[in-house]
């Protein structure tokens, strides 16, 4: 379903504050694949989702979803095939918006905009039987401006606009870190039940290892613009914390001690 | 001139028979605050284009008119005028990545040399309300007010219709939240040369009815109109907001825009009568848009500052050592 091919990207080349964030990346995910992805700070996790999701141009290599070859599409063509959610609950919905409206623009995503009504009659129906799935209560509140919501409730209704018309592949860029416990764990909870019913591809990265091990059914770790590890099926429902600790020290060798806090 | 004598030359017939006219300038720049509306709080773009595309408008109006064009066609080509004036504020800010209160800078700019050339090269040109059929004029006060109000509701009407859109709630959602819009597959560029050109059409069209109704074109008359144009914004919002505290359908917003260049005009009315320098009404302007911006600003402040955390402080300490 997304093929990475070579994908290279410095930032600041040739200055001082050159950085070779990703290096030759390979990666294949197959229909239906839900991989989580865990590495330090730096290690090249968000620049590998912004250069699927076409934030910037790659510097060298393909990027392939379903067959279709997307590295020369600017950001917003791109989108008609990639759901995304973003770690700052913010960066997801428009908050001078209402509910209805934010999820009636999630799903005319690829889809050309013309003159007809921006929310209709049997849309409304339809998104009400939709946010009754997140469990909020969202959907006595249709008309509500999004930017009167929690972070938590901004971060589900993300979630559903990003699924709302099954996208190819959907992108996590840390999307519970901004979020208290319980709230990260709900939302995670959602995530989960979003992918199952759909069989969504799904990438997601994430700070915490017991979530990137209890999620999916593939994980990868990243160190220095590399995939480092890369693990699915039963190996990888069998992994624990320490197991990925020591696979960390092993593969990465030196620069442990500074990325063991990160990865806790 | 003693104050009382001053107070006593004020009369109040005079003021009323002058508020017919403020009224009918009011809906008139009404459109153009709806212009300014769409950039300054939809987009969240702050254009200074309109200085020179009001006068555009007039221009245009005008010099089509003493050319025998009928005067809803010249409307047309000014708002057309307006619409390309926008257009290239909005291309040299997406596509030359030039920042956007600085392209309209630039547009302003070199539209007074357009202006004056659609002027043929004349600072000013007037048009005789007693040859031409104008819609509105200043000698037909009622009328103009009519048309004026006519105007204002269709256009508030189509604005309505359209932000209502697939395509104008894409317009919004990238005031509202560009990377969003950009991940949701919005074009963003290409919206807010839309909304640019959208506003700058508006304001042309404005600047063509108040030609008619003061009978000329004049290099000059779009200085400071954005200023107008804010002022009407932000009046007609404050206004809105005190009438519907719980929040107001888009509608009843724009209207109260719309309303906001009313009661801009008949404070104007009101300066005037009082015979103050009408020099300083552009002072007096700059002031009142100064203070209503800055009153949200501070009055979150008042709810949040640190001078105010400190003074809590204080008082609570001197609680504290009081009960100690």
């Amino acid at each position: 379903m997304l093929k990475l091919h070579q994908v290279s990207k410095t930032f600041n080349p040739g200055t001082i504050n050159e950085k070779k964030a990703l290096k030759s990346i390979d990666l294949h995910l197959k229909p239906g694949d839900f991989v989580t992805v865990i590495g330090g700070n730096g290690a090249g996790k968000s620049t590998m989702l912004n250069a699927v999701a076409g934030v910037w141009p790659v510097d060298e290599g393909s990027v392939v979803i379903d067959g279709v070859d997307v590295t020369g599409m600017p950001e917003h063509v791109r989108a008609k095939y990639i759901g995304r959610v973003f770690q700052d609950p913010m960066t997801g919905t428009a908050p001078n918006m209402q509910i209805e409206e934010n999820l009636a623009l999630a799903s005319r995503r690829g889809r050309r905009r013309g003159l007809r009504w921006g929310v209709t009659n049997a849309e409304r129906e339809e998104y009400h039987e939709k946010l009754k799935i997140l469990g909020l209560g969202l959907e006595d509140r249709l008309t509500a401006k999004v930017g009167l919501l929690s972070g938590g409730q901004r971060q589900a209704l993300t979630l559903l606009m990003a699924t709302l018309r099954r996208p190819k592949l959907l992108l996590f860029d840390e999307h519970t870190a901004a979020l208290d416990p319980a709230t990260a764990a709900k939302v995670l909870e959602i995530t989960d039940k979003l992918i199952e019913e759909n069989n969504l591809t799904t990438l997601m990265i994430t700070h915490n290892m017991k979530d990137a091990i209890r999620h999916g059914n593939r994980l990868i770790m990243m160190n220095e613009g590399r995939i480092i590890f890369d693990v699915s099926g039963e190996e990888k429902s069998k992994l624990t914390k320490a197991d990925l600790m020591d696979k960390f020290a092993e593969i990465a060798g030196a620069g442990l001690e500074s990325d063991e806090i990160l990865l806790s | 001139m003693s104050l009382g004598a001053y107070f006593a030359s004020l009369s109040i017939p005079n003021l009323i028979g002058r508020l017919p006219g403020g009224v009918a300038q009011g809906l008139i720049w009404g459109i153009m605050a709806l212009g300014v509306y769409i950039t300054f709080r939809l987009l969240d773009v702050a254009d200074l284009t309109v200085d020179g595309s009001f006068t555009t408008g007039g221009a245009v109006t005008v010099m089509l008119t003493l050319a025998g064009c009928p005067m809803w066609l010249a409307l047309l080509v000014a708002l057309a005028a307006g619409l390309l004036a926008g257009l290239v504020t909005g291309l040299l800010h997406t596509k030359l990545g030039i920042p956007a209160i600085l392209a309209g800078i630039l547009t302003q700019f070199a539209l007074y040399s357009i202006n004056l050339h659609i002027m043929a090269m004349h600072a000013n040109q007037s048009v005789n309300p007693d040859k031409y059929a104008l819609l509105l004029t200043g000698r037909h006060v009622p009328q103009s007010i009519l048309v004026g109000a006519i105007f204002v509701v269709a256009i508030i009407a189509l604005l309505y219709w359209y932000f209502g859109t697939e395509q104008g709630s894409a317009m919004r959602a990238t005031g509202s939240n560009p990377n969003m819009s950009r991940a949701q597959g919005i074009n963003i560029d290409n919206m807010k040369v839309l909304g640019l050109s959208l506003s700058n059409g508006l304001v042309a069209l404005s600047g063509g009815l108040m030609a008619q109704y003061q009978g000329f074109a004049d290099i000059n008359m779009g200085r400071g109109a954005i200023v107008i144009g804010l002022a009407a914004v932000i009046i007609g919002e404050v206004l809105c907001d005190a009438f519907f505290r719980k929040g107001s359908s888009f509608w009843v917003r724009l209207g109260f825009v719309a309303l906001g260049g009313v009661v801009y005009y008949i404070v104007m009315v009101i300066i005037l009568w009082l015979r103050l320098n009408s020099n300083d009404l552009k002072l007096v302007t700059a002031v009142l848009v100064a203070v209503f911006l800055a009153v949200p600003y501070l009055q979150g402040q008042r709810r949040s500052s640190f001078r105010a955390a400190a003074r809590h402080a204080a008082a609570a300490k001197k609680g504290g050592d009081a009960n100690a």
